[in-house]
């Protein structure tokens, strides 16, 4: 057991252990959109990279083309669009529930769900534009 | 009120609102790149003719620029949340967890470097 300081009030009843609470879909969905993002921030410099090739000569732009059909090539770019798309489709989420949509427990339930099936249909079709 | 001298706009609301226009901001962007792409697949004269647009040029750093903020704030979010002495204690033991101030520091700072690093090489692979 270890033991921690906590200097605020020591008698209030704490347990920030999320490991340890059977936690409801929004906040797997919450979860999810925080862990996408820090993943994107390694996503973006392969996206920045991509970009960067894809202007540099007309030899690199087809060195991309030709390099994005191998399976291994695809399959990175399947997954960062994938992150993207996940992270892109619960930041709508968030858009939509400051407008007011959504906001009981019941509606912060669908949305979650709705999250998790509009990007799941999405990087299927993504998945299909790229194979 | 504590005025953190670390997030983005000095207050939380200022956050909150930065991250959710730079948030429309990209989702914008990346549906234009999405369309340009996957709808029309442009050869290289194509491309580099669309990057050469001062519109797209623009609309592009808008994006950078709003990939640095919004990463800003989100990493800060999840290490502030995180990267604590409560948090670090409880699942690493109080060793890690004493020097929580100075982890979330060295992250931050790295975050911040990495982050700025972005924002040159996309002014450069636009302008360079």
């Amino acid at each position: 057991m270890t033991s921690v300081i906590i200097t605020v009030n020591d008698k209030r009843p704490v347990n920030l252990d999320i490991g340890s609470i059977d936690l409801p879909i929004t906040a797997h969905a919450s979860i999810l959109h925080r862990v996408t993002g820090v993943l994107l921030v390694a996503g973006v410099a392969l996206l920045l990279w991509l970009l960067d090739a894809s202007l540099a000569s007309e030899e690199s732009f087809n060195a991309i083309a030709s390099a994005s059909d191998s399976f291994f090539c695809k399959l990175a770019l399947w997954g960062v669009l994938s992150i993207l798309i996940y992270h892109s489709v619960a930041g709508v989420k968030h858009l939509l529930m400051d407008l007011g949509v959504g906001e009981t427990l019941e509606g912060g339930v669908l949305g979650a769900k709705l999250v998790f099936l509009v990007s799941a249909v999405l990087i299927v079709l993504v998945g299909a534009f790229i194979w | 009120m504590v005025t953190s001298v670390t997030n983005l706009g000095r207050s939380g609301l200022s956050d909150w609102l930065i991250q959710r226009v730079t948030g429309v901001i990209l989702l914008a962007y990346f549906i234009f790149i999405a369309v340009v792409v996957f709808g029309c697949g442009p050869d290289y004269a194509e491309w580099k003719a669309l990057f050469s647009n001062a519109c797209v040029r623009i609309f592009s750093l808008a994006a950078i620029l709003s990939i640095g903020m919004h990463a800003w704030i989100g990493l800060w979010s999840v290490s502030t949340d995180y990267l604590t002495r409560y948090t670090l204690t409880l699942k690493l033991g109080p060793a890690v967890g004493d020097k929580a101030n100075m982890l979330r520091w060295l992250f931050q700072a790295a975050s911040a470097v990495c982050l700025f690093t972005y924002v040159v090489w996309g002014i450069q692979i636009l302008w360079g």
